[in-house]
């Protein structure tokens, strides 16, 4: 459906994109995750064919945007940062234009119309100012406008930026709404809004993408080693040194005990495995030993944690980088 | 086709709801009425006492038409400016331009929408002005060639400052600046044939040949000459070419 090569782009030496690689399928979410000043939107422009980029292609359902850059243009949807709205208009003339400008055929025009209202809640403002309207009602107007020629491509650039919770999850529905129909490209820096809305995600950072994969497979790949919580009533000490003794046990960290607590509240133990589910052997060894076993589950290593992971990556790196910016 | 008639229509709506053109209009009315009944007055106290020697009445197309023309071109000097400084600055400022570069419609189609737009204006100005000359045409006779070929300097001088001042404000994302600048070139065009009156080399020759005056003068005494055609439409064709181009590259 879309296909990026080699798609870079540079403000002078500067590289604001260097050398980006990735596909979408149809009717698929894919998240743009990445710190403010990543190249998301740098990216996105250069999709959408608002910026040329200084090498590389972009494929939009088999037309090669530096070709037939008015077609591609057809197939794509686009909500900038800021919804490009004229607030002078009224909601309804405002998309009037939008259709003649999408070149949707006349008679066509009043039943997209229509359709994008409802899709964004926009029917009881159709005839209002846009310079009249909230922030989260401008960027409904903003998405309507993108969706509003039903292009088999969306790119929505940080389409919940501004808004309050409510407005953010109706949007993020919307957005799970319009997949299937449309292939969906969005930016954010909100990485549950990542996890919670898109197929897959791509972690850029500096211009490069750094990681590419679904949000459950990023977790996974990045828990080099499980670990788990335990809950123990009885001797921490002790308790610590059983656990330890389990085979296949990597380390064992005791939870220091909240300050003021009873001194028969329970031991709450941190334990890495090597690999493999130890947890039955976890759980036989403090059975028997005759403590309670009040809780043990896996900890989640959270998206967030990724993100950091990736995004700060080793000092080494970032001495040759900056020079190359300076110079 | 369909994108440039977008085009227009959304300038015109957004001319008409700011409320700008009405604003141009009343103020043009206004203001060259005010000129027009002036010139009219002198002419007929000129024509009166002119009668006084057996002379009779002045020619109407140089006493009164002529100099009327030239009061017209410095009221649109003034007013043309309110009508180009946003046509870009503010689809920079407020983002539109990503919808218009993302939208399959070519840069052309956008800058030629803009043209039209504020010309159609151009046109409603030019009315208003033949609304007062009716007076002459029922009372006098003024050689009516010569009159349609002032009107046509007037629209081609108010075409060039339109594609000026629209080059002008794809180059800001400021539309005071883009205002101030184009009022100052439009300014600097129309006086800067004055060399001329106290120099007589080429580089006097240069700066008259810049002139828009120059160039407007003949129309205005009902003359088609080839090199103000050139002049008139390689500012225009030029202008709307540069601010294509313009729209290629990156804020």
């Amino acid at each position: 459906m879309l296909e990026v090569q080699h798609l870079s782009k540079s403000y002078g030496p500067f590289p604001a994109v260097s050398d980006l690689n990735f596909n979408a399928q149809k009717g698929e979410i894919l998240g743009f995750l990445g710190p403010n000043g990543a190249g998301k939107t740098t990216t996105m422009r250069m999709i959408t064919g608002y910026l040329p980029p200084s090498e590389g292609r972009v494929t939009v359902d088999g037309i090669v945007l530096q070709d037939q850059p008015l077609e591609a243009k057809r197939r794509t949807g686009y909500l900038p940062e800021l919804p490009p709205v004229y607030p002078e208009l009224t909601v309804e003339d405002y998309l009037r234009f939008v259709a003649r400008l999408k070149r949707i055929p006349a008679r066509e025009q009043a039943a997209k119309i229509d359709r994008a209202c409802r899709r964004c809640a926009l029917a009881d403002v159709r005839h209002r100012i846009i310079g009249r309207l909230s922030k989260g009602y401008r960027q409904r107007v903003g998405i309507a406008q993108a969706i509003l020629s039903e292009p088999p491509l969306l790119i929505l650039d940080e389409p919940t930026a501004g808004l309050d919770p409510r407005q953010i999850i109706e949007t993020r529905e919307l957005i799970r709404g319009l997949a299937g129909e449309h292939t969906v490209i969005l930016s954010t820096h909100i990485l549950s809004e990542a996890a919670t809305t898109c197929d897959r995600v791509l972690i850029i950072r500096r211009g490069r993408l750094v990681a590419a994969d679904t949000p459950a497979n990023l977790t996974h790949r990045l828990k080099k080693t499980d670990t788990l919580l335990l809950e123990i009533r009885g001797p921490a000490e002790a308790a610590r040194a059983a656990l330890a003794a389990v085979p296949g046990v990597a380390r064992v960290e005791l939870s220091a005990a909240l300050p003021g607590a009873a001194a028969d509240s329970p031991a709450r133990l941190t334990v890495e495995s090597q690999g493999g589910d130890i947890r039955e052997a976890l759980a036989r060894a403090v059975v028997s030993a005759g403590w309670g076993l009040l809780e043990l589950k896996p900890v989640e290593v959270s998206l967030e944690e990724i993100f950091l992971s990736l995004t700060d990556e080793p000092a080494a790196a970032e001495p040759a980088e900056a020079a190359a910016a300076a110079r | 086709m369909s994108g440039l008639w977008a085009m227009i229509r959304k300038e015109w709506k957004i001319y008409f709801v700011t409320p700008a053109a009405y604003v141009v209009l009343a103020l043009f009315a206004l203001i060259s009425g005010f000129f027009f009944y002036s010139m009219l007055a002198v002419y007929v106290m000129q024509s009166l006492s002119g009668g006084e020697f057996g002379g009779g009445a002045l020619n109407v197309n140089t006493q009164l038409i002529q100099p009327l023309f030239f009061d017209l071109g410095i009221t649109l000097l003034f007013l043309l400016p309110m009508l180009t400084m946003r046509l870009y600055a503010e689809e920079f400022r407020s983002g539109t331009m990503e919808l218009l570069k993302t939208s399959p419609i070519h840069r052309m189609q956008v800058v030629l929408g803009k043209f039209f737009a504020a010309f159609g204006i151009v046109l409603l100005l030019l009315l208003i002005a033949f609304a007062y000359l009716t007076v002459v045409l029922h009372y006098g006779k003024p050689d009516l060639s010569a009159l349609a070929v002032a009107f046509l300097g007037l629209a081609l001088m108010a075409a060039a400052f339109l594609a000026l001042g629209i080059l002008i404000s794809s180059f800001t994302r400021n539309q005071i600046v883009a205002g101030v600048v184009t009022f100052s070139l439009f300014l600097l065009l129309w006086v800067a044939g004055w060399t001329t009156a106290y120099s007589s080399g080429t580089i006097a020759g240069f700066f008259s040949y810049l002139s828009i005056t120059t160039h407007f003068q003949n129309f205005t005494l009902g003359l088609i000459d080839l090199k103000d055609l050139v002049y008139f439409l390689s500012l225009i064709v030029g202008g709307l070419f540069l601010t294509a181009r313009r729209m290629e590259l990156a804020e």
